[in-house]
């Protein structure tokens, strides 16, 4: 057979890594933020026209500027922290829980009914510790369901958390006009406001320290549950390999029920901080987005609890930014949403380098 | 009962016509194992870009009566179809060459097409300095939504079938084919098998990567359409800031409950879309809150259909069985 061609080796191939020692992968991390912020800025000039030293120079201003600023950068931090600490342990375990959304909303839920049908009948402090068995239950309740159909019958959990989303704002929906104050009016507005009952008490003047130190707690909570107990220990062995899981005993449809009692558990508080902590009133939009935001946070962090420390600020930072910018600028809030997408497409992209080596073809090597 | 059939199912067509693009085109995307969450966003992106082509066709008129009704509809689909290719190969780039988290890519992609939508929706407000927060191309758009010339004298049945702008029967006809090309066709028989067991098929001398980006930015383009027959037709050429809604992950659910058949989803998706608007027709009086409830239908339906295939464990019915992994030939 002639041989016309000579056999080349390909432009380049691709092997897995061994682990990169964790400052290599980091600087690959900050390599790629760094690149993002640079087509950010590229975009921006183009789309906007403006000088974009002067946008990022807002976009600190608006996180930063004023102590009422950092505040608010801190509470966010904590209530998104909070739902990302909440969808941790699912992730962990390979359970894809995008349903954060509707178990706040179902903790919000319990908590702002708790809030409204006992405000009046039982003292303060037997009201919040209602609240915050009602909350707890309620989000646990949510992640449930779709656990126990994954676990009996393998069910599909990626839809079947997306659409217990919806049905949690259409109850809050049905529940918000049913309690509407003024008739009518379509929303509840604030909630107990003469009588501030149940609400979450304030510490040290500042509204937001409570939700903070509660999220702090939290996190603290689920790192050592996740990395030092049996309980973290089986999550991530079936997040491995179910079959390894299953071979040295593990029963994996307990795991999956009680991570996802656990998960809807810690949404429901944050749902509680939210209703009774902050907002004191509860609409369908009260969590914002955040149980999407959080996938993205605690993926970044590579679901270790103190990492996402870090990813929640980053994004929390560039959402208060985005909105600072929109204010000053008159750009469009939305905005912040393409600079956003954009930095989670660098950093999605560059754990690519992390995990596998290219190599590429070395000029006049041939096979002996 | 006839004559509220007869004005409710072309209402109820009319939204289900993006939910059918999108259920489509992520039919199509799926069967490869790319589960792009990022629809919803890529209908966002398709639909303001065909906004901003028509819009800038209409700024580019010398005057408004010298509009060509070919370019006045091939620019806008040629726009949205641009936008939406392009997200869907920012998505392959991601998710099959670097093989990063389908979930987290599908749903970074969603903020971004939303904000996308959104921002140059609102960009467009600003320049054509309108006061009202939504921008009219009621020009345009006028070509999309013409129906058949002889449907209006032709009673109901001109009216439940025939009154529909061009995209609706594009629609039908896309899944359609789409159907016919998964199932009698050998690329389609590769495509489902890359989805199913992509170690396989690469043994048997299938190009993985080549079917996953073809078959995820075709569906990109498909589910494109939708959000462009959401504001050129439905919305009569009127884009206000996320007017589209939830509805990208209606689509989603659409492909479930069709099991991943596209033929299914003509008639489904007029369900759905039915579902959809339903609480605007139950005559429950001045109570506001139980058509809060109805709204839950089409999600509390999806949950059933999700249940239902998970019970009965029909091989048919299952998802492609390598949905949502990326494929490493080393690791096969």
């Amino acid at each position: 057979m002639p041989m016309n061609k000579q056999q080349q080796a390909p432009l380049f191939h691709i092997s897995k890594r061994k682990a990169l020692p964790w400052y290599q992968a980091w600087g690959i991390r900050g390599a790629a933020i760094i690149l993002a912020l640079v087509v950010c800025a590229v975009a921006t000039t183009l789309m906007t026209g403006e000088d974009p030293i002067q946008v990022y120079i807002t976009m600190f201003e608006g996180a930063f500027g004023t102590s009422r600023k950092i505040w608010i950068l801190c509470q966010n931090i904590a209530i998104l922290l909070c739902v990302s600490l909440a969808v941790t342990p699912a992730f962990k375990m390979r359970f894809w829980n995008l349903g954060a959304e509707g178990q706040v909303l179902a903790g919000g839920l319990a908590t702002a009914a708790c809030m409204i049908l006992l405000g009046d009948s039982v003292p303060n402090w037997l009201l919040i510790c209602i609240m915050i068995v009602a909350s707890i239950a309620a989000g646990a309740i949510w992640g449930l369901i779709p656990a126990f159909f994954k676990a009996k019958w393998n069910t599909n959990e990626t839809l079947f958390t997306l659409m217990m989303n919806y049905v949690a704002t259409q109850l809050v929906a049905f529940f918000v006009i049913v309690w509407e104050v003024p008739k009518g009016a379509g929303k509840i507005g604030i909630i107990n406001q003469s009588s501030e009952a149940g609400w979450l008490p304030v510490i040290g003047g500042q509204k937001y320290l409570l939700n903070i130190l509660i999220v702090a707690a939290l996190t603290i909570g689920m790192y050592v549950y996740l990395q030092y107990t049996k309980h973290g220990y089986e999550i991530s062995v079936v997040g491995e390999s179910e079959r390894t899981a299953r071979y040295v005993g593990i029963k994996v449809e307990k795991v999956i029920l009680r991570t996802m009692l656990l998960s809807g558990a810690v949404c429901g508080i944050a749902g509680l901080l939210l209703v009774g902590g902050t907002d004191h009133t509860i609409t369908t939009t009260i969590a914002g987005g955040r149980g999407f935001t959080a996938v993205m946070v605690a993926w970044l962090a590579k679901f270790n609890p103190i990492f996402m420390v870090l990813t929640t600020f980053l994004l929390s930072f560039l959402d208060r930014g985005a909105s600072e910018i929109s204010t000053i600028f008159g750009l469009n809030s939305s905005f912040g949403d393409i600079l956003t997408g954009i930095i989670l497409f660098f950093i999605i992209g560059s754990e690519f380098f992390i995990s596998y080596k290219l190599h590429f073809r070395t000029s006049g090597k041939k096979e002996g | 009962m006839f004559s509220f059939l007869v004005t409710f199912i072309p209402r109820a067509v009319a939204q289900g016509i993006p939910l059918l693009f999108g259920a489509t085109g992520e039919t199509i995307t799926e069967k490869s194992g790319n589960l792009n969450l990022g629809i919803p966003g890529i209908m966002y992106v398709g639909a303001i870009c065909g906004v901003i082509g028509s819009f800038l066709y209409e700024q580019s008129l010398p005057a408004p009566e010298a509009i060509n009704g070919f370019l006045a509809v091939v620019i806008p689909m040629l726009a949205c179809l641009l936008g939406s290719l392009l997200m869907g190969l920012l998505y392959c780039f991601l998710t099959v060459s670097l093989r990063a988290n389908q979930n987290v890519t599908g749903l970074a992609m969603t903020t971004f097409g939303v904000g996308f939508g959104n921002f140059f929706g609102g960009s467009l407000i600003k320049l054509t300095g309108s006061e009202v927060p939504s921008i009219a191309l009621s020009a345009t758009s006028s070509f999309f939504s013409r129906s058949l010339p002889f449907a209006d004298s032709l009673g109901w049945f001109g009216q439940v079938f025939l009154s529909y702008g061009f995209l609706a029967y594009l629609a039908i006809i896309i899944a359609l084919a789409a159907s016919y090309f998964l199932k009698h066709t050998r690329t389609g028989l590769h495509l489902r098998a890359v989805g199913e067991n992509p170690a396989t098929a690469d043994a048997a001398g299938i190009n993985i990567s080549r079917y996953k980006y073809a078959a995820t930015c075709v569906g990109s383009m498909i589910a494109g359409l939708g959000g462009l027959y959401y504001v050129m037709d439905y919305a009569s050429g009127v884009w206000s800031n996320n007017a589209f809604g939830d509805r990208g992950w209606l689509a989603i659910a659409l492909v479930i409950f069709t099991v991943w058949r596209p033929n299914v989803g003509i008639l489904s998706s007029i369900l759905f879309g039915g579902l959809y608007i339903l609480y605007l027709y139950i005559p429950s009086g001045t109570d506001l809150s139980i058509k809060e409830l109805y709204k839950m239908l089409p999600y509390l339906v999806t949950i059933l259909v999700l249940i239902m295939v998970s019970l009965r464990k029909k091989r048919e019915d299952q998802p492609p069985a390598h949905l949502g992994l990326a494929y490493f030939r080393e690791e096969r």
